[in-house]
């Protein structure tokens, strides 16, 4: 079974991405999207959580990083950015689409 | 692939729309269809038609009648998230006797068994908002 795990809240401000971080399993994929772009950014207190998790790929919306003014260079190596054709291939390759809100 | 679309959030309030919206779209795009999307909770709100934003700001419920009039999408809202909000067609303003109706033609109001046939007619189940 393989999950896309879509997360639209910032870590700093309500638990999602913890939550997500701690239930997801092996072989899924996290969507960080709206606010939960901000999960992808180096030298945060969500770096480590991001990088850690096993066999588990990560990827950000990059129009909503651009909304937000954050620049490719400031997301975490290993996260990839995709647009919109990106989140559609993606929820259409995993088994289901769970949203953490 | 067939796509079913849940919305929880109002427009121009949270960024739900505005991301269902662009999910949409490019599914659509890219040769998906989409079953239906269901409109629940404050979402209810993107399916009125007295809706006038400034005219240099997004129109997001004509934005999206017209994505409903390009591909036949089925828009539908929740019966009771509209009744508790003032989201009034023909036969509940007739119903509760109320003397306007609001909702946008490319809108329907339903019930909540129609977010579960969609669920489970669909490949995916695709929920926007908190």
């Amino acid at each position: 079974m393989s999950d896309l795990h879509t997360i639209n809240k910032s870590p700093f401000e309500k638990s999602s991405f913890d939550s997500c971080m701690e239930h997801v399993l092996e072989g899924s994929a996290v969507l960080l999207y709206e606010d939960g772009v901000y999960a992808a950014l180096k030298g945060t207190a969500a770096e480590g959580k991001v990088k850690s998790v096993q066999g588990v790929k990560v990827y950000a919306l990059g129009p909503d990083l651009n909304a937000r003014g954050l620049q490719e260079e400031r997301v975490i190596d290993g996260v990839e950015i995709v647009d919109y054709a990106g989140f559609v291939d993606l929820a259409a390759k995993h088994d289901k689409v769970v949203a953490w809100v | 692939m067939k796509f079913a679309i849940q919305i929880n959030e109002g427009p121009y309030q949270h960024q739900a729309s505005d991301s269902a919206y662009l999910f949409t779209r490019t599914a659509l795009e890219k040769g998906h269809e989409i079953f239906r999307v269901f409109f629940y909770h404050d979402g209810v709100g993107n399916g009125t038609r007295l809706t006038t934003p400034p005219q240099d700001d997004r129109h997001i419920v004509n934005r999206w009648a017209e994505l409903a009039e390009k591909y036949g999408l089925d828009l539908v809202v929740c019966v009771a998230a509209a009744q508790r909000r003032g989201l009034v067609d023909d036969g509940e303003a007739e119903r509760n006797g109320k003397d306007a109706t609001n909702i946008h033609p490319k809108f329907r109001i339903s019930g909540l068994g129609q977010l579960i046939e969609a669920a489970v007619q669909s490949d995916r189940l695709v929920v926007f908002g908190d």
